[in-house]
């Protein structure tokens, strides 16, 4: 293990080189359905490449959400911060320092380029992914290269959008096994960051809600129920293609082969869920608890048959249950990918946890997406009782660099 | 994998000591400085052989080796037993490194077997201008600059502490309460200076619950109390009495000292982290609110502070100064949208997005200010 973790260094240091090898483990997840994940959680995950990471990466077990707000009105101290951040970003991926120096590196009288909390910890695949919103572009003239998908998401039934944790010019999803190395990435963010951005809000999250890996084991939300059975997953190119990855003459070139991604905190009054008996819980899920398996069927994977009736008639996964109203034959065949976590932010001074599903899906185009089923969703799903929508964020995420001298926002402001 | 990389740094720090310190190398093996620059000390429990008796003005290096039975110290001693340097705890058989910068003059060497008494003492001389006192005459220049700063802002903070002091012996409530943030104002403008004479600071700007047990809560924050929370002055004279003696102290010290270039730079980022942590949440001034009176007054501080460091950093990174320039503005800016009058607004007269602003104006501005210490060290 020791050997692995300094070849990581010495690889890393020659520059791209470290980030080809890092490289190969990812396209084997991603390549070959049958292989098993080869990456070990404490191994690095590339940062170049078509795509950005972490987004069909197999979900990360924790999230550090950041959403900055531009503070400067000089462009090339943004473009300059975002060199910076890239930088930065490539070797924290790669399980270095933040800076060049590092934590303990430096002279004594200066404050380190690495805040130190990593030091000794491994990679642990820590994938750091830009997003761009609606705000950045008309703060600095981009309106051309505003894409059109990424459109304000309208007011939805029963939402309590919190202005002060929502939106924001950039936004960064910070994705790792440990919790430590995700903060860290992000608190070297936003210290580089410091005079060009402010942080506007910032998330927590554990315990994936979503596979995104036919590798994966579906996980469990706060509710107790399986997250991301139907999930769209790596393995599926095709689909992916369809529903994921914009696609040439979607919108402006700088975004073709990104993604759009879409955030909700949606806080789930636990408390009274918890008193809500079994064959509710399940009826408005519209699966079993245990296995997982749509009302219609006995397995976690078996397809959903919204034709199915009981004994007396009535469908077996009600109209207004979760499954239903989410799946793609209810909107005209959308889907998402989806890579949401729990989260809990302590108790809310009523003696209530302050806890729920920090939603995050990403997708082709919102307004033929996300949209749609979360309308479909507001207006009919009897889940809602126990939800409120709190916060929420649209970000364009454009593809992923593929070489080292390039950096994030280039295309955008280039 | 993250890795502490040591190695180019024991070289580096080493290299950028101020002032009097000590370098310690361990078991005597420093990588740091040329071996031939070294002053070899054999200490052994009945002697001192310093190898020379004189030295260049500059960085002296000496090499202790305690070939004694006895635990030994080293120390350099400028007239008066004042102390330029000293290595400690140097254990039998164990060699250490003792930087030290000396301008030109006569001195002291001492090793002190056992670490007690006054130790066996061998004269030390040193002639020539060193090429500066670290470094160069633009650093000794700022300290010289920064200190006439310190000298007139004492002054000031004197003559309106006595006001401050004169209007609550005199019952004077709202007088007192408008001289309040002023005279507060030659304070936060060094107090980084102030806060080195560790057991006078709390006594004058302490705040309520900082206390330790058995201590009493005196100075300013006591007074701010009388005025703001319990209106009652009429038994506030002699805790102002004392406002008034503690800052005497302070103003007697302040003068006497001299801070390093490094303490400026550092200084000046502490301001901005008094800012940062306590202006903000308007935790500081909690009955009067007059936050951001301390506020500007730090900031002014950190200006002047970098101002006298200028000459020296235009020299090392024109463009870092450009940066501190642009953002002194910025914030400068910032602030200014809060004047009221002669002072300024109340803290709880903003919104959460008014010091949202503030605060990111400050984090912007402290974050390259954090790096003047290191230029300023740096060779």
């Amino acid at each position: 293990m020791q050997v692995q973790r300094r070849k990581v260094i010495g690889l890393a240091g020659a520059g791209v080189l470290g980030v080809a090898a890092a490289g190969a483990v990812g396209l084997q997840v991603t390549g070959d359905e049958k292989t098993t994940p080869v990456a070990s959680t404490s191994d690095a995950i590339a940062f170049f490449g078509e795509r950005q990471a972490g987004i069909v990466t197999p979900a990360q077990d924790r999230l550090h959400f950041v959403a900055f707000d531009v503070i400067t009105k000089d462009r090339a101290a943004l473009v300059g911060m975002l060199e910076s951040w890239t930088a930065a970003a490539a070797r924290m991926t790669a399980g270095l320092d933040a800076g060049t120096i590092g934590a303990v590196g430096g002279i004594p009288e200066s404050p380190p380029d690495d805040t130190g909390e990593a030091l000794g910890l491994p990679p642990s695949g820590l994938t750091l992914t830009i997003g761009f919103g609606a705000s950045l572009f008309a703060k600095f003239g981009l309106g051309e290269k505003k894409p059109a998908a990424l459109a304000d998401l309208p007011k939805f039934p029963g939402d309590a959008i919190d202005p002060a944790i929502s939106g924001g010019d950039i936004c960064v999803q910070a994705c790792a096994h440990d919790p430590q190395v995700a903060v860290h990435a992000v608190r070297n963010l936003a210290r580089i960051g410091m005079g060009v951005v402010s942080v506007r809000w910032s998330q927590l999250g554990f315990g994936r809600t979503s596979s995104t890996s036919t590798t994966q084991a579906t996980p469990r939300n706060l509710f107790g129920f399986k997250d991301g059975t139907a999930n769209l997953k790596a393995e599926e190119p095709a689909l992916l293609d369809e529903h994921l990855w914009v696609r040439p003459g979607d919108g402006p070139d700088w975004m073709t082969g990104g993604s759009y991604l879409v955030t909700r905190k949606i806080r789930m009054i636990v408390e009274t869920w918890d008193r809500t008996s079994l064959l509710e819980q399940e009826t408005i899920v519209g699966r079993s608890k245990g296995e997982g398996a749509p009302l219609s069927g006995t397995q976690e994977f078996d397809e959903p048959d919204f034709t199915a009736v009981d004994g007396e008639g009535e469908p077996k996964i009600a109209k207004v249950s979760h499954v239903r109203l989410a799946h793609p034959t209810e909107n005209n065949g959308a889907r998402l990918l989806r890579r949401g976590y729990n989260f809990v932010d302590g108790s809310d001074g009523l003696g209530r946890l302050n806890a729920g599903l920090f939603f995050i899906a990403f997708q082709r185009d919102p307004r033929r997406q996300f949209v749609p089923i979360q309308t479909n969703l507001a207006r009919h799903d009897v889940m809602n009782e126990y939800l409120r929508h709190v916060s929420s964020g649209l970000f364009a995420c454009p593809p992923g660099l593929r070489a080292a001298d390039d950096f994030w926002g280039r295309s955008l402001f280039a | 994998m993250r890795t502490p990389r040591l190695l180019a740094l024991v070289a580096a720090a080493a290299a950028t000591v101020p002032l009097a310190a000590c370098g310690d190398s361990g078991d005597g093996d420093g990588a740091a400085t040329g071996a031939s620059d070294k002053i070899t000390v054999d200490a052994s429990d009945t002697e001192c052989k310093v190898a020379s008796s004189e030295s260049a003005a500059g960085t002296v290096t000496f090499t202790i080796a305690n070939k004694g039975a006895k635990v030994t110290e080293f120390y350099v001693y400028a007239p008066g037993d004042r102390v330029m340097g000293e290595v400690e705890n140097i254990a039998p058989g164990l060699s250490r490194d003792l930087i030290v910068e000396l301008t030109a003059g006569t001195y002291e060497t001492a090793c002190k077997p056992g670490m007690i008494g006054k130790g066996i003492r061998n004269g030390f001389k040193v002639s020539g201008s060193a090429a500066a006192l670290t470094e160069d005459a633009k650093l000794g220049q700022a300290t010289t600059d920064y200190q006439r700063y310190v000298k007139s802002q004492t002054g000031a903070l004197i003559e309106k502490t006595t006001e401050f002091v004169n209007a609550i012996k005199a019952g004077d409530a709202e007088k007192a309460k408008a001289l309040f943030p002023v005279a507060r104002t030659y304070w936060e403008r060094i107090e980084p200076v102030a806060e080195i004479f560790g057991d006078l600071d709390p006594q004058i700007d302490g705040r309520e619950g900082d206390q330790e047990p058995g201590q009493e809560f005196t100075g300013f924050h006591k007074l701010e109390k009388d005025l703001w929370v319990t209106k009652d002055i009429s038994k506030s004279g002699p805790m102002a009495d004392r406002l008034l003696t503690d800052v005497q102290k302070i103003v007697d010290e302040a003068n006497k000292a001299t801070l390093s270039p490094v303490q400026l730079a550092n200084g000046a980022k502490e301001l901005l982290d008094e800012v940062a942590t306590g202006k903000i949440t308007g935790e500081e001034d909690r009955y009067s609110h007059t936050d951001l009176w301390d506020f500007a007054a730090n900031v002014e501080g950190s200006q002047a502070a970098i101002a006298a460091l200028r000459p020296a950093l235009e020299e090392k990174d024109a463009a870092l100064v450009k940066t501190l320039d642009e953002r002194f503005a910025s914030t400068e800016a910032a602030l200014e949208k809060h004047r009221s009058g002669d002072g300024w607004k109340l803290h709880n007269e903003l919104s959460q997005a008014d010091l949202k602003v503030l605060s990111d104006e400050i984090n912007a501005l402290a974050e390259p200010i954090s790096k003047v210490a290191g230029l300023v060290a740096g060779k």
